[in-house]
């Protein structure tokens, strides 16, 4: 197992930013670590990267004790903060990888022409840091976290900020890198694109616990959540309600756009437009993820998720009713 | 090893003198503190002939030994005091992200070439100084010189370190530091003999200032040594810098432990 | 409008406690070194320099460790920073003249300055050498005025040599010949009285010791109100300079677009 956490807790002047965590993940896989704002994510991560020392408890990453074998660790993973950078500010990026290949002590210019490829950094390698845009930025971060082939890739929060074709370019690489060399990962995240895209599992976490370790859908399934489809009409037509399985949302422009929204498990984005294509004809549509907070909320309200029928993957649901909810707004 | 650090500190080197005119004032603004140094051991001197059992060219002496060690700290390690900017900024956990250790991250950080102007200031003062004050030059005297310069500097980088150490407990801590490393310093250019007991006492023992050019100084030129000190104290400054590098070492590593342990 | 800036000034560094003590704790550690080499020197010349035997020397030391602050002897670039920006635009568009708007912010930072670094040097210099001060008031009260006139002309001197700023694309050489110029001629290291002739000839010649020197001398009792009148007319002639000063860099700014 490349991570491997148990009872990990972590006080900050008595406020538990984690709360008795305890998970592990395989070798190979792909897992989103979900959570609102303030729930104990990039707390994790300080602990399983050896920045922070847990107030309680086991955490293994690689095999190896992050806060005691820092440096070893540092040599087997990548990470990337969306929000900080790990660049030399003042330099040209090139000369970013030029550093992290001396002190990895490998030859980086191969690994970074192929990187350089992939992520299109070629138009700004000589451009200083600080001048990046931050969509430039994060995919150097990114290629500086894989320079050095690392066996685990931790992402906190690297899309936030990036408008819809950087995402969607940046996803589409990290899903290459892992086919090609089976890196693990592990993406702490608020943004369920990323996680539709690039996870296989997710853990959810609120107020530093594990609240849902399953598949995305399954969770969805459970807290009733629903994605919205998003249809541009060529022509307004009539409200489209009758769509079996997708319920009528929303209706503007005089029938020119309209929201439908479906529970991932009843239907298909393909199966309702299908069903759309009897009566009208659809110009372009947008898929929109149900909101972290919303899956949290109705996960806590949904009485049926209670059990965990059906849910693949590791462990086991919590049953949020009995769950003792900590709702006394102390946020971490 | 070392590879990483000659690479880095290559690219700085780069990133630094490509810009040439402002390079140039800036060498001149650092020659500044030796001349105001100078002038200052000159008016005092301009009083009397001799100062705690020193000439003013035994004064000038102590004075530009402990500049040239404390230019070469500073030159290497000076980069210290940015510390509380990155731990302010986020910035730091790069460091404890990366396979080296992180002391020597911060310090390769950046290599302020312009302070180089200090050094050469100081060591042109001390050559000239060497030159006509009628020491008997053995190899054992050009190596307390040198011995002298080198653990004056190793002295001074261990307390930029142990500065540096507290500025992972004191928020705003910078200033009081700073006010040992360059009280240090100042102290270290005037003879101890002139400071009253205590004052004597922390800067000998707590900071070694006196260590750095004053006792060295005392033994190069076979001047009394003071009461209760051998004539030999100036080959001691190994022990002075072993000592205060052994504290400095030991706070910073309290200082990253208190670091994870409290987080950012 | 000048009693608001000045109580602008105030509130904007009541707001650096920290880093005002912070700099008192320096002036304290160096108070101590200087007071131990003064007394030395004192000593070695025979117990009398110039008027200042061991007491009075220390007295002299710790005086002018508590101006150090308030007077602010050393650097000050923040007209500079705002030519280099661009920001002096700004400036040129109020109504108050930017020199003396500077002027009466720089007052109430000095007195602001006065308790958190002030006194902390007396104190210490009360307690480790003793400090040799006046029995009667009127130094005091004549020094209150000479300290606030060094305040103004250390201003006067600062606003000087910021003006470069409109010229020069770097500050940084200008000011360091003002520091080292400054440091030695206003008498902190050593005082003025001690200096060779020569020298003392040339610091004449200066605004420095009106600086540093002349309010210690008269919070000492050793000088009065003569003092004041060469401060007050270094004072005059330098604002004067600093105002044509000012001008002729706002008139070249605007022409050049700068």
């Amino acid at each position: 197992m490349i991570i491997e956490v148990s009872q990990l807790r972590r006080y900050f002047k008595k406020v538990a930013a984690v709360d008795g965590l305890t998970f592990g993940v395989e070798r190979g896989a792909a897992v989103g670590y979900i959570g609102a704002n303030g729930a104990g994510k990039s707390t994790t991560i300080k602990m399983l990267t050896g920045i922070l020392r847990p107030t309680s408890g086991t955490v293994r990453t690689c095999g190896l004790e992050p806060l005691r074998q820092r440096r070893r660790l540092a040599r087997r993973i990548g990470v990337v903060f969306g929000q900080r950078s790990q660049l030399w500010w003042d330099l040209p990026l090139r000369d970013s990888y030029r550093a992290l290949g001396a002190i990895h002590r490998i030859d980086h210019r191969p690994r970074l022409a192929e990187l350089a490829e992939r992520l299109d950094l070629g138009s700004f390698l000589d451009t200083p840091v600080r001048q990046l845009s931050l969509g430039q930025r994060i995919r150097g971060e990114v290629a500086a976290a894989l320079l050095h082939a690392p066996e685990l890739l931790i992402l906190d929060e690297p899309t936030i900020g990036l408008d819809v074709l950087s995402k969607e370019r940046l996803r589409a690489f990290l899903v290459e890198q892992r086919a090609a060399f089976g890196t693990s990962l592990l993406l702490a995240t608020h943004d369920m694109g990323d996680v539709r895209r690039l996870t296989e599992r997710i853990l959810l976490v609120d107020h530093g616990r594990l609240a849902y370790d399953g598949t995305l859908d399954g969770l969805a399934r459970h807290a009733g959540a629903e994605r919205t489809l998003v249809l541009d009409l060529t022509e307004p037509a009539a409200p489209l309600d009758a769509i079996p399985g997708a319920r009528l949302v929303g209706v503007e422009a005089g029938g020119l756009r309209q929201r439908l929204s479906f529970a991932p498990g009843s239907t298909t984005v393909a199966a309702i437009l299908a069903a759309v294509a009897a009566t009208a004809q659809v110009h372009d549509l947008t898929v929109e993820e149900p909101d972290i907070e919303a899956v949290v909320r109705e996960l806590y309200q949904s009485p049926s998720a209670a059990t965990s029928a059906g849910v693949p993957g590791r462990g086991l649901a919590a049953s949020p009713p009995a769950f003792p909810v900590r709702r006394d707004g102390a946020r971490p | 090893m070392v590879e990483p650090y000659l690479v880095l500190a290559r690219m700085h080197v780069r990133a630094q003198t490509a810009y040439r005119g402002s390079f140039v004032i800036e060498v001149f603004a650092s020659v500044g503190a030796t001349v105001t140094g100078v002038c200052e051991l000159y008016v005092v001197f301009a009083n009397v002939p001799a100062l705690g059992g020193l000439t003013l060219r035994a004064a000038l002496l102590v004075f530009a030994l402990g500049h040239v060690s404390m230019s070469l700290a500073d030159l290497f390690f000076g980069h210290l005091d940015a510390l509380p900017g990155y731990l302010r900024s986020g910035a730091f956990d790069a460091f404890l992200l990366r396979p080296l250790p992180v002391l020597p991250q911060l310090i390769g950080a950046e290599l302020s070439l312009r302070r180089l102007g200090r050094t050469v200031a100081g060591s042109v003062l001390a050559t000239a100084v060497l030159a006509g004050i009628g020491i008997r030059w053995t190899p054992a005297a050009a190596g307390l010189v040198a011995l002298t310069v080198l653990c004056g500097s190793a002295i001074f980088a261990a307390l930029f370190t142990a500065a540096a150490a507290v500025q992972f407990w004191l928020v705003d801590g910078a200033e009081v530091t700073a006010s040992f490393v360059y009280g240090g310093q100042y102290a270290a250019q005037f003879p101890a003999s002139v400071y009253p007991g205590p004052l004597r006492t922390l800067f000998t023992f707590v900071v070694p200032a006196s260590f750095v050019a004053y006792l060295p100084v005392l033994t190069l030129l076979r001047l009394p040594p003071p009461p209760g000190l051998p004539p030999w104290i100036g080959w001691c400054t190994p022990l002075a810098a072993a000592g205060a590098w052994a504290i400095a070492l030991l706070g910073w590593r309290a200082g990253l432990r208190h670091y994870t342990g409290t987080g950012s | 409008m000048w009693p608001t800036l000045f109580a602008l000034g105030f509130r904007r560094w009541s707001a650096y406690r920290t880093a005002a003590l912070a700099g008192a704790f320096t002036n304290c550690v160096f108070g101590l070194i200087r007071s131990a080499v003064l007394i030395a020197v004192v000593g070695t010349a025979g117990g009398a320099l110039a008027g200042y035997d061991r007491a009075t020397a220390a007295t002299y030391v710790w005086l002018g460790q508590a101006l150090i602050g308030p007077v602010q002897l050393f650097g000050w670039s923040e007209l500079a920073q705002r030519v280099r920006t661009g920001d002096i635009a700004i400036d040129l568009a109020r109504p108050a003249d930017p020199m003396l708007a500077y002027l009466a912010a720089d007052l109430g930072r000095a007195t602001f300055a006065l308790l958190p670094r002030g006194l902390p040097p007396l104190v210490v210099g009360a307690l480790v050498t003793g400090l040799a001060l006046p029995h009667t008031p009127a130094p005091y009260a004549l020094g209150l005025a000479s300290v606030a006139l060094a305040t103004a002309l250390s201003f006067a001197c600062r606003w000087l040599v910021n003006l470069s700023a409109f010229w020069l694309l770097d500050l940084r050489g200008p000011m360091t010949l003002y520091l080292v110029v400054s440091g030695v001629l206003c008498g902190l290291v050593v005082p003025v009285h001690w200096f060779p002739g020569w020298l003392a000839a040339i610091a004449a010649a200066t605004p420095f010791p009106s600086m540093m020197q002349a309010p210690t001398d008269v919070l000492m009792g050793r000088s009065g109100s003569q003092t004041l009148v060469v401060q007050a007319l270094w004072l005059a002639g330098l604002l004067g300079a600093g105002r044509a000063g000012f001008a002729l860099g706002a008139r070249r700014l605007v022409i050049q677009g700068g």
